[in-house]
């Protein structure tokens, strides 16, 4: 995978995770045409679309579109599971997830996608251990605040 | 002074409370500036969260490069919260091309050797995504290390790290090959799932490394055997499938494996077979490993039966309810087309089915396929379904489907007549969308089908008379009525009904193209000169073309003011020159460069209906003596319309007119009589036009008429071919023929013609040298 995006329906960015290396203003304009092209699809019209020498492979849960740009040799049926896998994590991670949380707790669905995806390419496909992952992660963080916090009272 | 700054969540809270875009930047304004100085002096407890609103605020588009070293210091702190949100910032903050991300590199390296498995896993994370060359080079070695580690967590992610390690610098292959014959051994599916991943990056970028996976084909396909058979495993599985996650990328290594490699194609067969049948495809994941078998089975050297069921599983899958199957069907069924071709055939009435898509996405793939699935047996029946499909389908489509059906129509058309109607039709229907090319392959085409003359002229005609908005239709139909009008009003035509025309009929509906806003420049320009053509087809007068003539020279279009100056020029000085240069044109070459058709005119060089006539000439040129031994070819003259245009008719309105040469009889028999009359451009010295007319005023006709003419080897001679074979008896149309004659030289000109006919039931030859040549003719 290239990259993966993830927009509200007015286009507004939610999440974006590049594993190219492209400068700040390729970015900007790479993520400016691509919602512009799927945002134009209607309804009806299937997952996949050509967009300059990628496949984009996207889909829609409730008001988020998740856009990802594989390589002529990816699967794009399992891309979509692929997709489907994250919004599930997500889902059990925030309990019923809607777009709001991901808005006030973008770091969190970074750090979720950075146990399921690594470099582009799926790093762990059972559902449970990555959640596990995370949820101890969260632990360290919450101990290592706890202490410091803890410092500071003392002081 | 330092104001309280903002929680991330209020930040976020007050960005989207911002009514214009005007009172956004304010507030990011506003709080960048607590950022830069919470950076500067701030509370080093609550840096990441002033990272964290950092990096929201970048996501919206806004800069955030002066939180870079922020990530620095974060990246460095012993405390993981610190760490988490500096990692990430680095993630999306730090660019390889900027010196700057090397200054983690070191921390990074510290991370993943001694920190706990939650902090290497951030280390490894990073680096897998945004690692430059120099840092994967730097850092090499200790992913290595921590790909033996016992924590699988680590493990997991070092195999990929090692993967974008590779991809960044592909010399460190040496130092991941070796340990992935261990790492296969795994039962962790995510440093299983890793490891194919890795050995699939090593084997596509070695040769040497292919050759060192292919011993590991049966290991491969045991454990994806093992993951076919077992059952329903509820950690790993989607729909019932188990892990098709590292079914597909196990399936993707042995593709790589089984190419050109028999051997292993062999060890791979039974085992997709059997994932191609018993794969459940109720859904999507399912779906998707079958996808990919098939894909492996194409690409492999399998059993013919293996790759015949992996088409029909194709074709399944375009009957299937979900579109993005359907999708993926057409895609790959398009790439297999070349190499399957009967086996895809079969699911031929299945795509042009999918041509009704309202997806244009899919209808686009599905006419790129019908277009590849044309072939001489089906070329009608599929024409039909492509033209129905023209008709109807979107805009952006219409210049594909338009140019497809005419590249098709032009490999298998099965004869002429159905193969100019096709094009005809395509014009009619999307004549806006075909490629420029298209006018003129169908003015060739037509030219070259003698036989269809009548019927072409027919047609247009008709097509012309109902609509003349649709241009490259109305270019063609004027070409054919200036070239064939004839037909239109004297034979009669058994391919299509009877049809009663005027003279004037056709030329007032010339006259309504060359008037019609409609009508482009171009078109326009065929119209005048398809009217000038019809000046020596009419059997009446000229009065009306040559009235419209004269008005259009002093058009405002510079283009047609030029043809009707020069039309007008012929008319009134150069009226016996008229018949020969609007002559019926020779068959053009459909190799040849295809320059503006109406140019064509007054002749070219014709290099392939002339080469029995060169073999000819070089018998006659042996009989000349003295000058010339050696066989003159024809030079194939590149058409230059142009020029020749220029030459013959490059006149200003009032040119000092050379002294005429005087005309030459050179030939009489039996009523038979031969006329040679000359032409000396005064531009072109060294070019003679030589118009040869045969007339007969004995009581019978002289048929197959064929004149060749000879010339010393300094000259180069150009025939055109002759207005007709036949020259009717009792004083009837003369034949004419027009040789053009270069002598750059200025030798002396020596002439020599054959002539063959029938005449009086009897066959005649005659060769003779033309002598009392004038010398203006050469001199």
């Amino acid at each position: 995978m290239q990259f993966m995006l993830l927009f509200s329906r007015q286009g507004k960015l939610r999440l974006q995770k590049w594993y190219v290396p492209l400068s700040d203003k390729e970015k900007k304009k790479i993520t400016r045409e691509l919602v512009q092209t799927v945002l134009a699809r209607k309804p009806k019209m299937c997952s996949f679309l050509e967009w300059r020498d990628l496949k984009i492979v996207y889909k829609r849960y409730a008001s988020l579109y998740f856009c990802c740009a594989i390589e002529d040799q990816d699967n794009e049926l399992i891309t979509l599971e692929i997709i489907h896998r994250y919004v599930e994590l997500l889902d059990k991670y925030f309990g019923s997830v809607c777009e709001l949380d991901i808005i006030f707790n973008f770091e969190k669905a970074y750090f979720i996608l950075d146990e399921f995806l690594l470099g582009g390419e799926v790093q762990e496909t059972s559902k449970k251990n990555v959640l596990k992952a995370i949820e101890q992660a969260d632990l360290l963080q919450e101990k290592t605040e706890y202490v410091s916090q803890q410092e500071v009272l003392w002081v | 002074m330092v104001l309280p700054s903002l929680k991330l969540q209020d930040l976020i809270e007050q960005i989207r409370g911002a009514k214009t875009q005007a009172q956004e930047r304010e507030v990011i304004q506003k709080e960048c500036a607590h950022i830069r100085a919470s950076f500067r002096d701030g509370d080093p407890l609550h840096r990441h969260r002033q990272l964290a609103k950092l990096l929201y605020v970048h996501m919206l588009g806004y800069p955030a490069h002066f939180g870079q070293m922020e990530c620095l210091k974060l990246i460095a702190s012993t405390r993981f919260t610190d760490k988490r949100v500096g990692y990430l910032g680095a993630m999306l903050l730090l660019d390889e091309r900027q010196d700057a991300h090397l200054l983690i590199t070191n921390s990074i390296k510290n991370d993943m050797s001694q920190g706990v498995p939650a902090v290497q896993g951030l280390a490894l994370c990073t680096l897998s995504t945004m690692g430059s060359a120099e840092m994967c080079r730097d850092l090499a070695s200790e992913v290595e290390k921590l790909l033996l580690q016992p924590s699988p967590y680590v493990r997991k992610k070092a195999v990929l790290t090692a993967v974008h390690m590779i991809r960044k610098v592909p010399e460190l292959s040496s130092i991941f090959l070796p340990p992935c014959t261990q790492l296969l051994r795994e039962r962790h599916h995510g440093i299983l799932l890793g490891t194919v991943t890795l050995i699939t990056e090593l084997c596509e970028r070695s040769p040497a490394a292919l050759k060192h996976f292919r011993k590991m084909v049966p290991q491969l396909v045991q454990i994806l055997r093992t993951l076919v058979t077992t059952g329903y495993s509820k950690e790993h599985s989607i729909s019932g499938i188990s892990d098709p996650f590292l079914q597909v990328q196990i399936l993707r290594l042995l593709r790589i494996l089984g190419r050109n490699h028999d051997e292993s194609s062999d060890a791979m067969n039974d085992l997709l077979a059997q994932v191609a049948t018993n794969t459940d495809t109720s859904r999507n994941a399912g779906n998707a490993v079958l996808f990919e078998t098939v894909m492996t089975i194409m690409d492999i050297r399998s059993a013919a039966g293996l790759r015949v069921l992996a088409v029909n599983i194709l074709g399944r899958f375009l009957l299937n309810s979900d579109k993005n199957i359907r999708y993926v069907a057409l895609t790959s069924l398009l790439r297999l087309v070349q190499s399957d071709h009967s086996a895809v055939q079969r699911h031929r009435p299945t795509v042009v089915e999918c041509l009704q898509e309202p997806d244009a996405s899919l209808s686009r793939r599905a006419l790129e396929l019908s277009l590849a699935l044309v072939n001489s047996s089906n070329v009608r029946a599929m024409m039909q379904e492509l033209q129905t499909f023209l008709s109807s389908c979107p805009p952006d489509l219409r210049a594909d489907c338009a140019s497809g059906i005419l590249l098709a129509a032009e490999r298998f058309a099965p004869n002429k007549r159905w193969h100019i109607d096709t094009i005809l039709r395509v014009l009619t229907m999307a004549g806006i969308y075909v490629r420029d090319d298209a006018v003129a392959n169908l003015i060739q085409l037509i030219g070259g089908a003698q036989e269809l003359h009548a019927y072409s002229v027919r047609r247009l005609y008709s097509a012309l008379a109902e609509d003349i908005s649709q241009q490259p239709t109305v270019q063609v139909a004027t070409w054919c009525i200036g070239e064939y009008g004839d037909l239109l009003w004297e034979g009669s035509c058994e391919e299509s009904e009877p049809l009663q025309v005027e003279e004037e009929e056709v030329l007032t509906l010339l006259e309504r193209v060359l008037q019609s806003h409609l009508s482009l420049p171009a078109t326009r320009g065929y119209a005048l000169t398809a009217l000038m053509k019809l000046s020596t087809r009419l059997r009446g007068d000229n009065n009306r073309i040559r009235q419209v003539v004269s008005v259009y020279g002093s058009c405002l279009d510079v283009e047609l003011q030029q043809r009707a100056v020069e039309y007008n020029a012929l008319f009134r000085k150069y009226d016996h020159m008229r018949a020969a240069i609007l002559e019926k044109m020779p068959v053009v070459e459909p190799s040849g460069p295809q320059a503006d058709e109406e140019a064509k005119e007054s002749g070219e060089a014709v290099p392939s209906p002339s080469e029995p006539q060169a073999s000819k000439l070089m018998d006659l040129l042996d009989l000349l003596d003295g000058s010339s031994g050696e066989a003159q070819q024809l030079p194939p003259m590149a058409p230059s319309p142009e020029d020749s245009l220029v030459h013959l008719l490059d006149l200003p309105c009032d040119p000092p007119a050379p002294a005429p040469i005087p005309n030459l009889r050179v030939f009489e028999r039996e009523g038979l009589q031969i006329n040679l009359s000359f032409v000396r451009p005064p531009e072109t010295p060294s070019l003679l036009l030589i118009t040869v007319t045969a007339t007969n005023t004995s009581g019978g006709d002289v048929t197959h008429f064929i004149c060749q003419a000879a010339v010393p080897k300094s000259f180069q001679l150009q025939l055109q071919p002759p207005s007709g074979d036949t020259v009717p008896a009792q004083g009837g149309l003369p034949m004419t023929q027009l040789l053009r004659i270069l002598n750059p030289n200025k030798a002396p000109l020596r002439l020599k013609l054959r002539l063959t006919y029938t005449h009086f039931g009897q066959s005649v030859q005659e060769i003779f040298e033309v002598n009392n040549l004038p010398v203006e003719t050469w001199q």
